[in-house]
């Protein structure tokens, strides 16, 4: 029978382990969260499809036709939708776990569970968004004849570093969110502002050479340079000094953000 | 191996309380920024004005900004040490802010002691609140798995006792159905047979009997003895002395946070039941009482030290703005009897009375029905507007004086039995008397 002691300040040794304990609670919490969303609406699933197409659309329309951006000879509307899957996929990500906590507070102040699930099973949540419009993918890619080559495998790559980039900054969010409200406004601010300067509706490489690397430190990035390549069979090329800084900048934000969380976990239940 | 599952030793938890001008809920970092920004010129201010009051000259009144925060601290508990055994069954009693409930959060890791350590051998389950997670859009057999999730099953231990838990629950028919369209009665007992059936090691239970009907508590108690009789060791918070007394074997006392009192189950309900009857109201203080907060009752105090039985009981009251406005309310009391059971219920939308908008108001709570036995009752006060305002548990007792409200007596068996008297006329009709020979039919009536 094991033993377990409470006191001040203990940070516990067996935290990890307690996650994966509980890796039934963030199947559970997804899967909730995922009938939930559904139920009681009339079109369902189309909405996740809807979205990120009406986008792609319009994206395709305003830099494709009207400022014709260069695309390597890649069909346009698949040169946005290919950045607009990990986009959607972030901004939707960042947003519900930056939300999480507040959500669940009936959960925070009444069970035990490490924190850690909480958000983190959002963003599991919005992966599932992601594979439904990936399916919308395929039939673009089917319509217009450009079928992808082995690159393609290398998607789970690149989506867990787009899983990443999404749960630092998410978790830094959340907690805040707990002890000041108002940076709830922050994330529809950064969702905004970040379709702007990340490269969806354009090929990065229009950045001109010297700000790349500066361009760089937006982790989105990268992702979506590498979710191009990969879909792309590599017509569009991925610039590793980039995509090094983007990865750089997932990983300051992950640890950031697990340490800010894990210091103030333990007083979230007395706070929210 | 000893067999001591729980100990605790110097545990205690300081909470800091702000208590806020502008009321919200909570801080935003904007409010923090512009406190940062305005602290120095209000440090200046209050040493210019101290300066003035020195000089003699008329200290101004400044109302101060917004901002201003007094900060309260306070031991929410304090030097707690105590030991559990396997296999016993405690029960926990104090009242509201004793510190109870802090301590079952500590044991079950949702919140940090401030100091003090706890050792705990066994899986722990605590049941803080039944239905904890459900969710109204799922169906029932959704949230069985859902809140097992929470609570700690795997779902492989859901599964096993899956149909254990819908026939305890009694929702065999309404399994695919939402819970939002469940009556409340369905929703506690699925909640509370899910909580049930998680056979730790050590249970944890916090007031969850308050809710359901008579029938089910009865059930529920049942299945929480089951568990302790299984030697497993139970902590068991309740205000329903019937339930603490049938279920527990030791009991724990808390007063202001700190354990007052523990032994045998029995004379801890006796001595907690004693603090009510002796002061006049409990020293809780307001702003440490569940409900929103935004009204609290300030004063309650009954309109004589003893009522005749018959007459008529009254209570006065006054009840303070102490925040943003709700909206209609109305109030209720609760008439409670030394074991604990509500006697009677008073709720003023029955009889149409609502109060809005108000800065303080005084007033009076009367009945003259039932006519309550003889000795002390509690009254619990509540301010209600949808979400609960104020819960005023002992806001005072009243005491009823041992003449009985009858023209004659008799002996202690005459009134024993019930909770409560009654005005009534025992008639009869036309006696029928006669020689032995009544057919049979015994229908003499014994009248004294």
């Amino acid at each position: 029978m094991h033993e377990l002691v409470i006191e001040p300040g203990r940070t516990e040794k067996n935290y990890w382990r307690d996650l994966w304990r509980y890796r039934e609670l963030f199947y559970i919490l997804a899967w909730r969260d995922i009938s939930v969303r559904y139920k009681q609406t009339a079109i369902g699933v189309i909405w996740a499809i809807l979205r990120p197409f009406l986008a792609m659309v319009i994206f395709t329309v305003v830099f494709g036709r009207i400022a014709k951006m260069p695309s390597h000879g890649i069909p346009y509307p698949i040169l946005v939708f290919a950045a607009m899957l990990p986009w959607q996929f972030f901004a939707n990500a960042l947003a519900e776990a930056s939300q999480s906590l507040v959500i669940n507070t009936n959960l925070i102040s009444k069970v035990y569970f490490p924190r850690l699930i909480i958000p983190a099973g959002t963003v599991i949540t919005s992966l599932v968004d992601l594979l439904i419009s990936a399916a919308l993918l395929g039939v673009l890619l089917i319509w217009f004849h450009f079928l992808p080559d082995w690159r393609i495998l290398t998607l789970p790559v690149f989506t867990l570093m787009a899983f990443l980039a999404a749960l630092g900054p998410g978790l830094l969010l959340t907690a805040l969110n707990v002890k000041f409200r108002d940076f709830r406004y922050v994330v529809p601010f950064i969702v905004q502002f970040g379709l702007f300067i990340s490269p969806v509706g354009f090929s990065s490489d229009v950045i001109p050479e010297k700000w790349r690397p500066l361009y760089s430190l937006n982790p989105i990035v990268g992702v979506i340079d590498g979710f191009r390549w990969a879909i792309c069979r590599g017509a569009s090329q991925i610039y590793l000094p980039g995509f090094a800084f983007s990865t750089a900048t997932i990983i300051v934000f992950l640890v950031l953000g697990i340490r800010y969380f894990r210091r103030t976990e333990r007083t979230f239940a007395d706070v929210i | 191996m000893s067999d001591i599952v729980i100990s605790v030793e110097n545990l205690g938890k300081l909470y800091t309380l702000k208590h806020k001008g502008n009321g919200a809920p909570y801080t935003t970092f904007r409010d923090v920024i512009a406190r940062q920004a305005v602290a120095p010129f209000k440090a200046f201010s209050e040493r210019l004005r101290a300066h003035s009051v020195l000089n003699g000259s008329s200290p101004h009144h400044s109302n101060g900004s917004v901002l201003t925060d007094s900060v309260e601290q306070f031991w929410a508990l304090k030097d707690v040490s105590f030991e559990v055994k396997q296999g016993d069954v405690l029960g926990i009693i104090g009242r509201n802010g004793a510190g109870k409930s802090t301590l079952l959060k500590i044991l079950s890791r949702i919140t940090e002691p401030t100091k003090g350590r706890v050792r705990i051998r066994g899986r722990v389950a605590s049941l803080l609140e039944v239905g904890t997670g459900f969710h109204p859009e799922l169906t029932g057999r959704e949230n069985v798995y859902l809140n097992g999730g929470i609570l700690g099953m795997s779902r492989a231990e859901i599964k096993a006792r899956f149909d254990e838990i819908v026939a305890f629950a009694e929702v065999e028919k309404f399994l695919d159905t939402p819970v939002k369209r469940y009556s409340s009665g369905m929703y506690v007992r699925l909640a509370f047979a899910v909580a049930a059936h998680l056979e730790p090691e050590i249970l944890i239970v916090d007031e969850v009997l308050a809710v359901g009907d008579a029938e089910f508590q009865k059930k529920c108690l049942g299945k929480i003895h089951d568990v302790a009789t299984g030697g497993r060791t139970v902590l068991f918070v309740s205000h329903n002395m019937q339930a603490v007394s049938v279920l527990c074997n030791r009991g724990f006392f808390f007063q202001g946070g700190t354990l007052a009192y523990t032994g045998n189950v029995k004379e801890t309900i006796q001595l907690y039941l004693s603090t009510f009857s002796k002061s006049r109201g409990s020293d809780e203080l307001p702003d440490r009482r569940p409900g929103s907060g935004e009204y609290r009752y300030t004063l309650a105090s009954p309109a004589r030290e003893y009522f005749g039985s018959a007459e008529e009981k009254i209570v006065n009251f006054e009840i303070q703005r102490r925040g943003k406005l709700v909206g209609r309310m109305w109030l209720s009391a609760h008439i409670v009897d030394a074991g604990g059971t509500v006697v009677v219920q008073c709720d003023s939308r029955l009889v149409g009375t609502r109060v809005e908008d108000f800065k303080r108001v005084t007033g009076e709570f009367r009945f003259t029905t039932p006519w309550l036995k003889p000795g002390s009752y509690r009254v619990d006060l509540f301010i209600c507007a949808g979400p609960i305002v104020d819960v005023w548990h002992g806001a005072c007792s009243l005491t009823i004086s041992p003449v009985l409200p009858y023209q004659n007596s008799a002996s202690e068996d005459g009134t024993q039995d019930g909770l409560v008297l009654a005005e009534f006329v025992w008639e009869t009709g036309e006696l029928i008397r006669g020689g032995e020979e009544t057919n049979g039919d015994n229908s003499s009536v014994c009248l004294d």
